[in-house]
C-alpha cells in the first residue's frame, strides 16, 4: 500500500474520489470557458474547480492537495486573478473606455471564440474565486485542527 | 485633466495597489510604498477634480462603452460613474485622510506583524469608499458598500486579540444586517422603477405618486445606511469596533467610513433620488438630536480614550444629520462643512490616541498624565483637534456648528437649536476631561523614558492640525463657491429646497 493511504478517509471514498475528481475539475474548466455562451461563468466555474481541490483534501488528507496547491500559492493566484481582471479593464481605456471590449466588439452568438475579453475576464474571476474559496477552506480546517488538538 | 476616462482610476488605483501588495509582499518596503503611492495618487486626482469642476457640471463615464445604446434603447444600460460637486468634495475628504493615514501607518504599523495584509485591506477599503462616491448605479453602490464594509470588518479584527475579534464579529453581524436591508431596498426600487441608474430613477420617481412601497424603501434605507452611519438606535457596533481597530484604521472608520457609507449615501439618496420628502426630514432631525445627546452624554463617562472618541463620533454625526434634516441651503452647508471638519479633527484625535498608545502603551485616561512635557507635538495637535471638536473659535469646528445652529434658528426649530448648543457644551466637558487626564498634571514615573513618536507620524499629525486650525477659511466666499458651494448646490438644486 502506498503511503497516501495513511491519511484521509476509507479506501472506498478514495477510489471514488480518484475517479471523479478529474471530471469535476474539467467540468469547472468547461463552465469557465463557456461562461459567455451558457449559464455559469468565472464565479461558478471557479467554485467548482476549488471544490475539486477540497474533495482531494477531504478524501486524502491535507498533504496530497498541498502538493498541487499549497496555502501560500492561493494568495498569489488570487491576487494574480484580481490584477488580470483589472488590467483587462484598464487596457480598454486605450481603445474606448473602462472595460471596453477591445478584442472583439461585435461577437457572434453561439461562437466560442468571438466574445473578446469576456472569456478572459471569466478566467481572471475563476482564478480569484477558486483560489479564494480554497484559501477559506484551508483556513477553516486549520482552525478545526487547532481546536481538536486543544481538546 | 480629469476626463471621463480618468474617473475609474479612483477605484482602479487602490485596487491595483491592494493586489500588487499581495503579489510582491516579500520585497521589503513594498507594502508601505504601494499604500502611500496609491492613496497620494487618488488624493492628487481628487484635488484636480475639484479645481476643474464648475458649478453644476457633471463628468459621466459609461463603463464598458455602453453609452451609445442610450440613443437606441431610450434608456441607460450599463453602469455609469458620475462625478459632480458633492462627489468631488467627498473624494477630497476621503482621499486626504487616507493619504495621511497611510503615511502615519508606515511607522505605526511596525507595532503589528503582516504589514502587507494591513495595506492591502486598507487599499481595498479605500477602493470601496471611492467606488461608493463615484458610482451612479444603485446596485453598484451596494457592491462598493460591501467591499468597503468587509475590508473594515477584517481591519477591526487586525489585532486578533479576544476583544478585537468580539468587536469585529459584532460589527460584521450588524453590518451584514444593514447590507441585507440595503439590498432589499434596492430590489424594491428596481422592481418599481425598472432601472438601476440613479439619474433615470430620479426622473421616473419624480413623475409618479409615492405609494406605500416607497415609504417601506425609505425605512429600509434609513435603517441600513443609518447602521453604517451609526445613528443612535443603530449605533451599538461603533463603540466596540472603532476602539478595537489599530489607530490609523480607527481614524479611517470614524473619520471617513461612516460618512462615505452612511451620511453621504443618505444625503445622496434622500435628497437627489427621492426629492427630500417631509417625513424623512422629521426622522433625520429626530435621530440627529437623539444621537447628539446620547453620544455626548455617554462619552462623558468613558475612561478609555478611544472609546470616548468613538462615542463622540456618534454625537457629531448627530450634528451632521440635524443639518441635513433641517434641509435649508444654509443647514446643508453647515452639515457638509461639519462633515469635512469632523473628518479632519476626529481622524487627528484618533491618530493622537494612537501616538499615545505607541509611546506610552495605554489607552486608559486614568493611567496617563503629564504627557505634554514628553510629547509636545502630540500634545499640541491633540489640543487643536480637541478645540475644533469642542467648537471653540477660531477653530474650524466652531464655524460649522455655528452655521448649523443659526440654520436651526432660521428654520424656527428653536428647541433643536438650544439642544445643539447644550450638547456643544457637553462636548467641551468631555474634551477637556480627555486633555486634562492625558496631557496635563504630574508626569508619572513610568513615563519618564518615553519620547515623541517617529517623524512620519508627526507629519500626519501636523498637517491635520493645520487643517483644523485654518479650516474656517473654507467659508471665505471665493473658496466656498468652488468647494463647499458646489457640494451644497448638488443637494439643494435637485431636491428643490
Amino acid at each position: 500500500m502506498s503511503k497516501e493511504h495513511d491519511h484521509g478517509m476509507t479506501i472506498i471514498v478514495k477510489t471514488v474520489t480518484r475517479l471523479t475528481v478529474g471530471l469535476i475539475f474539467l467540468y469547472g474548466i468547461y463552465i469557465i470557458l463557456h461562461g459567455h455562451l451558457t449559464p455559469g461563468g468565472g464565479f461558478a466555474g471557479g467554485v467548482i474547480v476549488a471544490l475539486s481541490f477540497i474533495n482531494l483534501d477531504l478524501a486524502f488528507g491535507g498533504k496530497v492537495s498541498a502538493k498541487i496547491f499549497s496555502r501560500g500559492s492561493t494568495s498569489v493566484i488570487e491576487a494574480f486573478g484580481g490584477i488580470m481582471f483589472l488590467a483587462l479593464a484598464l487596457l480598454g481605456l486605450r481603445w474606448g473606455g473602462f472595460f471596453d471590449n477591445f478584442l472583439h466588439p461585435d461577437g457572434e452568438p453561439g461562437m466560442l471564440i468571438s466574445a473578446g475579453i469576456i472569456p478572459l475576464e471569466n478566467i481572471a474571476i475563476s482564478l480569484k474565486v477558486g483560489a479564494g474559496l480554497f484559501a477559506i477552506f484551508l483556513t477553516l480546517i486549520t482552525l478545526q485542527k487547532f481546536e481538536s488538538e486543544k481538546k | 485633466m480629469i476626463t471621463e476616462n480618468t474617473i475609474p482610476l479612483f477605484v482602479a488605483l487602490p485596487l491595483a495597489g491592494a493586489f500588487l501588495t499581495v503579489l510582491l509582499k516579500r520585497i521589503k518596503g513594498i507594502p508601505d510604498t504601494f499604500g502611500v503611492m496609491a492613496s497620494i495618487g487618488t488624493f492628487v486626482m481628487s484635488v484636480f477634480t475639484v479645481l476643474q469642476l464648475e458649478t453644476g457640471q457633471k463628468i459621466i463615464c459609461n463603463i464598458g462603452n455602453w453609452g451609445g445604446f442610450q440613443e437606441v434603447l431610450g434608456k441607460i444600460v450599463g453602469i455609469q460613474l458620475v462625478v459632480d460637486g458633492l462627489t468631488a468634495f467627498m473624494l477630497v475628504v476621503v482621499n486626504l485622510i487616507a493619504f495621511l493615514v497611510a503615511v502615519y501607518s508606515v511607522n505605526y504599523m511596525t507595532r503589528y506583524t503582516e504589514k502587507w495584509q494591513f495595506y492591502s485591506l486598507f487599499l481595498l477599503m479605500l477602493a470601496g469608499m471611492n467606488g461608493v462616491l463615484i458610482t451612479g448605479d444603485m446596485f453598484n453602490l451596494f457592491v462598493f458598500v460591501e467591499i468597503a464594509s468587509i475590508a473594515s470588518y477584517a481591519l477591526v479584527a487586525f489585532g486578533t486579540g479576544k476583544r478585537e475579534l468580539e468587536a469585529s464579529f459584532k460589527y460584521a453581524v450588524m453590518g451584514g444586517i444593514a447590507s441585507l436591508l440595503i439590498l432589499l431596498g434596492v430590489i424594491f426600487l428596481y422592481s418599481y422603477t425598472g432601472t438601476l441608474n440613479m439619474a433615470d430613477m430620479t426622473l421616473i420617481l419624480a413623475g409618479r405618486d409615492h405609494p406605500a412601497l416607497l415609504y417601506f424603501v425609505f425605512a429600509l434605507f434609513l435603517t441600513g445606511f443609518g447602521l453604517k452611519a451609526a445613528l443612535v438606535p443603530f449605533h451599538a457596533w461603533l463603540p466596540d469596533a472603532h476602539p478595537s481597530a489599530p489607530a490609523p484604521i480607527s481614524a479611517m472608520l470614524s473619520g471617513v467610513l461612516i460618512k462615505a457609507l452612511g451620511v453621504y449615501v443618505i444625503a445622496r439618496v434622500f435628497y437627489n433620488l427621492f426629492g427630500f420628502p417631509h417625513e424623512v426630514s422629521l426622522i433625520l432631525m429626530t435621530l440627529g438630536a437623539i444621537s447628539m445627546g446620547v453620544g455626548a452624554l455617554v462619552a462623558l463617562r468613558q475612561w478609555d480614550l478611544k472609546r470616548l472618541l468613538a462615542y463622540s463620533s456618534i454625537s457629531q454625526v448627530g450634528f451632521i444629520m440635524l443639518g441635513l434634516g433641517i434641509g435649508t441651503p444654509l443647514a446643508v452647508l453647515g452639515a457638509i462643512f461639519h462633515l469635512f471638519n469632523h473628518s479632519m479633527f476626529k481622524s487627528l484625535l484618533f491618530l493622537d490616541s494612537g501616538a499615545i498608545e505607541y509611546a506610552a502603551h495605554t489607552r486608559d485616561l486614568k493611567e496617563m498624565g503629564g504627557l505634554a512635557k514628553k510629547m509636545p507635538i502630540t500634545n499640541g495637535s491633540s489640543i487643536i483637534g480637541a478645540m475644533s471638536l469642542a467648537g471653540i473659535p477660531p477653530f474650524a469646528g466652531f464655524w460649522s456648528k455655528l452655521i448649523i445652529i443659526v440654520a436651526a434658528v432660521q428654520a424656527s426649530h428653536m428647541k433643536l437649536a438650544a439642544w445643539a448648543v447644550l450638547m456643544s457644551i457637553v462636548t467641551i466637558a468631555y474634551v477637556l476631561k480627555a486633555i486634562r487626564f492625558a496631557f496635563l498634571g504630574e508626569l508619572k514615573e513610568k513615563f519618564a523614558n518615553i519620547s515623541e513618536v517617529p517623524v512620519l507620524m508627526r507629519v500626519s499629525l501636523i498637517i491635520l492640525a493645520l487643517v483644523c486650525l485654518f479650516g474656517g477659511l473654507l467659508l471665505v466666499p471665493d473658496l466656498r463657491n468652488g468647494f463647499l458651494g458646489n457640494a451644497v448646490e448638488v443637494l439643494t438644486r435637485v431636491s428643490g429646497v
